[in-house]
């Protein structure tokens, strides 16, 4: 689980892969995700911050979170791992 | 500290390249009540799913179709068409109204006797009419519109026995160059079987030839169809006047008006392309106008329509199961309603909206109902906003044969809510229960459990 390390992203959701020249935009939650993601911290760490932060309870985001893997593993942004 | 508001996380590809002439939608928005009764409350009261039907715009619906047509021509009649929705509220409306009862089954001229028509104001249409239910119509005067030369002949038969003379009218149909051409209700026109069912009715002496009908299609996208079949009618009956000596009371153009509903597959919205009552009516009564009958042997106009008097009145409210992701990626959502509670899902790209607020960002998805069926697609794709487990959606346009082709099929079908034009909610049809559905069955001695 962790972004491919030349995936540039902004803090409003814009999303570029030089690699592919794929380019997104993603919500506000998506934004802050990839941020975190990209600063390096380990899914706990995401999730509690995102559960101190925002009005969420913690089986919604863990439903959500499967459901964002999916969208990022679909759009080839996750590194290969192994 | 207050926490910020929360979203599913989401992210959507851009595209490049040419720009859709339309646009986009300028966007989704919440309908969180109908006639000003919220939607969260009907559920409350009511479960979900639930059928609601609008009073006001079922009446308003009726009298703009009623006026279009009574503004252009002095003898208008409508007919309500007991398959479109035969509730008994609903069809009570529509006789309020001064609709006459249209049915097609011995079981939908019952329910019209039930609600206090008299049966000298219901047609009798359909290929298929008992010999009872034939004299029951006969002898409460109604209007038998006959299918095929063997009704023909079994009246013939019947008209011996009774003391009424049975008030009837020819089946027709025709080419008005649409395809599909729909042949099989009636007497073809081209191939002279109209003509022959006609001249044999009159000459038998025994039935009374009162009127000339067809039913040319459903969802019809061509006003000029209409005009076709109204002249060609016409001929028939200007024919049998001059001919036969025998004045036709009435032409009844059957019904077969499209909704506002968007066809599957179809380019534009069917708002945006659908003709109007007004265009229907403007083509039928010039064409009626222009024949030259003298003024006095103009043929009362009767119409059938159903589907575009309620379909716009009917509202599906549900809610959320759950949401998925399929193989490719792409969102589905699982509602708590199936197509076997909205049987016109297959035809139609029913609008489909959320009862509460949400975040802007959109995403393509499909709906899918709880049946554990293949086919239970509700939408294969809408643009929605990402909606969370328990909340409400509204599908629109559903009041048309929904609530009569709906079936009990693995999950029971839900209670139909009538809100009134004060904004008071009815119950017109409780939702079904276990017992209601077991009522009918029987378990032999040799199967029962013996526990």
């Amino acid at each position: 689980m962790k972004i491919k390390s030349n995936i540039a992203t902004s803090e409003n959701g814009f999303i570029f892969n030089p690699a592919t020249g794929d380019s997104f935009s993603g919500n506000t939650m998506a934004a802050a995700l990839l941020l975190a993601m990209k600063s390096g911290k380990t899914e706990r760490e995401i999730k509690q911050e995102i559960l101190d932060r925002y009005d969420v309870k913690a089986d919604q985001l863990n439903r959500d979170w499967e459901d964002w893997m999916i969208q990022l593993k679909e759009a080839n942004l996750l590194e290969l791992e192994g | 500290m207050e926490k910020l508001p929360y979203e599913k996380p989401y992210i959507k590809k851009l595209h490049g390249g040419v720009m859709n002439k339309f646009g986009g939608r300028s966007g989704v928005q919440p309908v969180k009540s109908i006639d000003g009764v919220l939607v969260r409350t009907l559920i409350e009261n009511y479960g979900s799913p639930v059928f609601v039907l609008s009073e006001k715009q079922i009446r308003k619906n009726y009298r703009s179709a009623y006026r279009a047509f009574s503004t252009r021509y002095p003898k208008v009649q409508f007919a309500w068409s007991y398959k479109t929705n035969y509730l008994k509220a609903v069809c009570q409306i529509f006789h309020q109204e001064g609709s006459w009862a249209e049915v097609v089954s011995g079981f939908e001229y019952q329910k019209a006797i039930g609600n206090g028509i008299p049966g000298n104001k219901i047609i009798f249409n359909g290929p298929g009419k008992s010999n009872d239910e034939l004299k029951t119509a006969i002898e409460n005067d109604s209007l038998i519109h006959i299918d095929h030369f063997e009704e023909l002949n079994q009246l013939l038969a019947l008209s011996e026995e009774l003391a009424n003379k049975p008030r009837v009218a020819i089946r027709v149909n025709m080419d008005t160059g649409v395809y599909p051409l729909w042949d099989r209700f009636g007497f073809n026109y081209e191939n002279g079987e109209a003509w022959t069912a006609l001249s044999k009715v009159v000459d038998s002496g025994k039935l009374q030839l009162v009127g000339l009908h067809c039913h040319i299609g459903t969802y019809m996208l061509t006003t000029d169809a209409y005009g076709i079949a109204a002249n060609k009618l016409c001929a028939l009956a200007f024919n049998c006047q001059t001919q036969l000596n025998h004045k036709i009371d009435y032409i009844d153009m059957g019904g077969g008006f499209p909704s506002t509903n968007t066809l599957k597959g179809a380019y534009l919205p069917g708002q945006d392309t659908v003709p109007s009552v007004d265009d229907f009516a403007e083509v039928i009564t010039s064409t009626l106008l222009n024949f030259g009958f003298a003024n006095e042997d103009l043929p009362t106009l009767i119409l059938e329509s159903g589907r575009v008097l309620i379909d716009d009145a009917g509202y599906l409210l549900g809610s959320v199961i759950a949401n998925k992701r399929l193989s490719a990626g792409k969102k589905a959502l699982i509602v708590d309603f199936g197509v076997n509670i909205l049987f016109t899902s297959f035809w139609y790209e029913h609008q489909v909206s959320p009862a509460q607020d949400f975040m802007p960002h959109t995403e393509n998805m499909a709906i899918y109902g709880p049946l554990c069926m293949n086919i239970d697609v509700i939408r294969e794709s809408i643009n929605l906003p990402l909606l969370n487990p328990g909340d409400h959606v509204v599908v629109h346009k559903v009041g048309a044969y929904n609530m009569t082709q709906w079936m009990q099929f693995i999950t029971l079908r839900p209670a139909v809510v009538l809100i009134d034009e004060q904004q008071r909610t009815h119950l017109i049809r409780s939702n079904e229960t276990l017992a209601y559905i077991e009522e009918q069955e029987l378990v032999p001695t040799h199967l029962k459990n013996t526990k």
